[in-house]
C-alpha cells in the first residue's frame, strides 16, 4: 500500500488535518446553517477551489515537461475584465450581464493561452522563458485594464460563481470538482493523457510513432490558461472586487508546489490528477492551519520552502541512489573506517 | 573558421539591437521631453539601478552556464533585512553586517547549487525553494519595514561624489561598476569563466573534456548568491530600510536585463557588457515613462514584457539558423 503513489501525499494531508483538531477540537465539524453546509473542512475545499483548478491546468502543462509562469497574471486579468464589464453595465445583477463578463474574461484567457502555447509549440521558446512574457507583461495588463483601482461589483448571479451556494455546498467546490472529473475522464478514459505523457516524457520517440506534439503541446496551454480563468473569475467573485495588483499573486508557485506533491515530475512524462488535488488540498490546508494557530500567515513561505525541498530530494533518482547506498551498508561504524577487503565488498 | 566567425558575429545581433535601443530611445526621449538630454539623466540611470546591475551581473553567470536562479529578489530583500535588524534592533557595527550579509547570501548560493548539482534537481525549482525560504525568512524576522537611522547608512546614502561637468554619481554606482569590471576579468580572462561558457555550451561536451563541470555549477550559484546579496546591500542603502517586500520581481528584472542584453537562455552564449545595456534599457523605459507623466508605472511591465517578447523571437531565430 505504502508503494500507491498517492499514500504519501494522502498521509500528509491526513497529518495536516489531525494537527488541526490540536488547536481546534471542533476541526472536523460541519454545521448547517441556512440550509448551507459550514466548518473548517468546507472552506479548505471552497477557498482551495481556484488553486485546485489552476494546478489542474498546470499538471498537463508539467506532463508535457513544459511549465505556465503566466497563471497568476492570466487570474489577475480575467477577474478584472470580469469585474470591469459589471460594473459598467446598466444592470449589473442581470443573468446575460454575468455570462456576458464571463465570456469576456474566458476568451482572454484563451488568447493568452494561445500566446503561450504559440511561442511553446510552434517558435519552440522554453516553457518557463515563453510564459515568463506574459508574467511580466500580464500584471501590467491587468492594472491597466483596471486602472490602478480595485473594482468592485455588486452582482448577486456574479457572486454565485465564487462565493454563493448550491445545493447546500459552495458552488466553486462543485464546479471545481466537475473540472476535475471531466479532465480525468478525457484524460485517463481516452489516449488524450497516454499521448501526453509520451510528448512530454520522450518528444523525438513520440514524433517518430507519429503523435503531433504541436497540437497537444497548444492545447494544455489553452487548457491551462482557461483554467486560470475560470479561477480568476471564481477570486474576484468571492471578494465582490478585482485587484490587478494581488490577485492571483505567486498561484504559479502555488500550483507548481501542488503539482510537485501530488507526485507528477516536473520533468514531464507522467501526471496524476488526483495527486495534484491533494497537493493543492495540502496546500490550502498549510495555509488554514498557519492562520488557527496564530503564526504569522507571511511565514508559511518557510514551510512551504522545506516542503518543495523534501518533496524533490525524495523525487531525485540521485538523492534516493545516494540514500540507498547509505543504507546498504548496515555494518558500517564509523565514516573514517579504513577500507579493508573485508569491509569494501559491503558497499559493492 | 568562416563559420565560426560567422557565429561569433550572430552572437553580436542582440547585442547591436540592443544598443540601437537604447541610443533610438535616448535620442527620442532628447527630442520629445525638456531636460531629457543630459549627462545626469543617464548617470542617474546608473544610480537608480546600481542593484538591479549587481544583481543581474550574477544572474548572466548563471544563465551563460545553462542554469536559472530565481531566488535573487528574495536574497536582496533578506539582506536589507539582516542588515536593518541587526544594525537598527541589535546595534551591530555596518561594518561587521555588511561582510555577513554577504557570506549569507554567498553560502546560500552555494548550498543551492550544491544541491542542483548532487542531486541533479532542476535549478528552477531548487531556486524557486530558495525564494520561499529567503522571503519567509524575512517574515520570521519582522513582518513590518524596519526603518534605518545609522549614521554610517545614511551617510553612505547620501553622499555624492562629483564628476567634472557638474556630474554625480553615489558610491553605490562605482560599487556595480566595480562588480562589473571584476566579473568582466573573470568571465573572460580566467578558467572558471572559459568554463561557465563550456558549460552552458554543452554540459557533456564540458564532462568529457574533463572540465570542472559540479565546481563551475556550484560557482556561478554562489556567484549569484553573492550577486544578490551585494544588491540587497545596494538596495538598503537606496531604500534605508529593511523589508520583505523590497524588491519583489527583481529576478524578473534581472532575467528581462539579461535576455535583452543579448544572453542565450539556453546558455554558453553572451556577454557582461549586454546586461549592463540590458539594464540601462529597463531604467530608461522607467525614466521616459517617468518623463512622459501621464502614462502610469504599469506600463513599464508591459513595455518590458513586450521587449522579452521580441529579443526572445531574436534569439530563436539566430539560434535556429545556426542549427540548419
Amino acid at each position: 500500500m505504502t508503494k500507491h503513489r498517492l499514500f504519501w501525499p494522502a498521509v500528509v494531508l491526513a497529518a495536516l488535518l489531525l494537527a488541526n483538531v490540536v488547536f481546534t477540537p471542533d476541526f472536523f465539524a460541519i454545521r448547517i446553517k441556512d440550509g448551507h453546509l459550514y466548518g473548517s473542512l468546507i472552506d479548505i475545499l471552497h477557498f482551495g477551489a481556484p488553486l485546485i483548478l489552476v494546478a489542474l491546468g498546470m499538471t498537463l502543462v508539467i506532463a508535457t515537461s513544459g511549465i505556465d509562469l503566466s497563471v497568476g497574471s492570466t487570474v489577475a486579468i480575467a477577474g478584472a475584465l470580469a469585474c470591469l464589464h459589471i460594473s459598467g453595465a446598466a444592470d449589473p445583477a442581470s443573468p446575460a450581464t454575468v455570462l456576458g463578463a464571463v465570456a469576456l474574461a474566458l476568451g482572454v484567457a484563451l488568447v493568452l493561452g494561445a500566446v503561450n502555447g504559440v511561442l511553446v509549440a510552434r517558435v519552440g521558446v522554453q516553457p518557463i522563458i515563453a510564459t515568463l512574457i506574459l508574467m511580466v507583461a500580464g500584471r501590467g495588463v491587468a492594472q491597466l485594464v483596471t486602472d490602478g483601482q480595485i473594482v468592485t461589483v455588486t452582482s448577486e448571479p456574479y457572486k454565485l460563481i465564487g462565493g454563493g451556494y448550491w445545493l447546500t455546498m459552495p458552488f466553486a467546490i462543485l464546479f471545481a470538482a466537475a473540472v476535475v472529473l471531466l479532465t480525468s475522464l478525457l484524460t485517463r478514459r481516452t489516449a488524450l493523457g497516454l499521448l501526453l505523457e509520451s510528448v512530454g516524457g520522450n518528444p523525438v520517440a513520440s514524433r517518430l510513432a507519429g503523435i503531433r506534439a504541436t497540437g497537444l503541446i497548444g492545447l494544455v496551454y489553452l487548457f491551462s490558461a482557461l483554467c486560470a480563468g475560470v479561477a480568476g473569475l471564481m477570486i474576484s467573485s468571492n471578494v465582490s472586487s478585482a485587484d490587478g495588483n494581488n490577485a492571483g499573486l505567486w498561484i504559479e508557485l502555488d500550483a507548481i508546489l501542488a503539482v510537485v506533491l501530488g507526485g507528477t515530475s516536473l520533468t514531464g512524462g507522467r501526471f496524476s490528477l488526483g495527486g495534484t488535488v491533494i497537493g493543492a488540498l495540502i496546500i490550502q490546508t498549510l495555509s488554514t492551519t498557519v492562520y488557527t494557530i496564530g503564526i504569522p500567515p507571511e511565514t508559511t513561505l518557510v514551510f512551504k520552502a522545506f516542503v518543495v525541498i523534501a518533496v524533490c530530494l525524495i523525487q531525485s533518482p540521485a538523492f534516493r541512489a545516494k540514500a540507498a547506498r547509505r543504507r546498504a551498508r548496515p555494518g558500517r561504524g564509523t565514516a573514517s573506517r579504513p577500507l579493508t577487503p573485508e569491509n569494501t565488498e559491503v558497499g559493492a | 573558421m568562416s563559420a565560426i566567425a560567422a557565429a561569433r558575429g550572430r552572437a553580436y545581433v542582440p547585442l547591436l539591437v540592443t544598443s540601437a535601443l537604447l541610443v533610438a530611445m535616448f535620442s527620442a526621449g532628447s527630442v520629445q521631453y525638456e531636460g531629457f538630454f543630459s549627462g545626469q539623466v543617464l548617470l542617474n540611470l546608473l544610480i537608480d539601478n546600481a542593484f538591479l546591475l549587481v544583481v543581474a551581473i550574477g544572474m548572466t553567470f548563471v544563465v551563460l552556464a545553462g542554469g536559472i536562479d530565481l531566488s535573487v529578489g528574495a536574497m536582496a530583500a533578506l539582506s536589507t533585512m539582516i542588515s536593518a535588524w541587526l544594525v537598527e534592533q541589535h546595534g551591530w557595527p555596518p561594518l561587521l553586517v555588511i561582510p555577513l550579509v554577504l557570506a549569507v547570501g554567498t553560502g546560500a548560493g552555494l548550498a543551492m547549487g550544491w544541491v542542483i548539482h548532487s542531486f541533479e534537481i532542476q535549478p528552477f525549482i531548487v531556486t524557486l525553494a530558495g525564494m520561499f525560504l529567503a522571503r519567509g525568512l524575512c517574515y520570521t524576522i519582522s513582518i513590518d519595514s524596519i526603518s534605518l537611522t545609522d549614521p554610517a547608512y545614511v551617510a553612505f546614502a547620501q553622499t555624492r561624489i562629483a564628476l567634472p561637468g557638474g556630474l554625480f554619481v553615489s558610491p553605490s554606482v562605482l560599487i556595480a561598476v566595480g562588480v562589473l569590471v571584476i566579473a568582466f576579468v573573470v568571465l573572460h580572462y580566467t578558467r572558471l569563466g572559459r568554463n561557465v561558457y563550456a558549460l552552458g555550451g554543452n554540459e557533456q561536451s564540458a564532462r568529457l573534456m574533463g572540465l570542472p563541470v559540479g565546481r563551475t555549477k556550484i560557482a556561478v550559484y554562489a556567484v549569484s548568491g553573492f550577486c544578490s546579496a551585494l544588491g540587497g546591500v545596494l538596495l538598503t542603502f537606496y531604500m534605508l530600510s529593511g523589508y520583505g517586500l523590497h524588491a519583489v520581481g527583481l529576478e524578473l528584472d534581472a532575467i528581462a536585463a539579461v535576455v535583452i542584453g543579448g544572453t542565450l537562455l539556453t546558455g554558453g552564449s553572451g556577454y557582461l557588457l549586454g546586461t549592463l545595456l540590458g539594464v540601462l534599457v529597463l531604467g530608461l523605459i522607467q525614466t521616459v515613462i517617468s518623463f512622459q507623466g501621464t502614462l502610469s508605472s504599469w506600463w513599464t511591465r508591459i513595455v518590458v514584457g513586450g521587449l522579452l517578447f521580441v529579443f526572445i523571437l531574436l534569439q530563436r531565430l539566430i539560434v535556429g539558423r545556426r542549427k540548419v
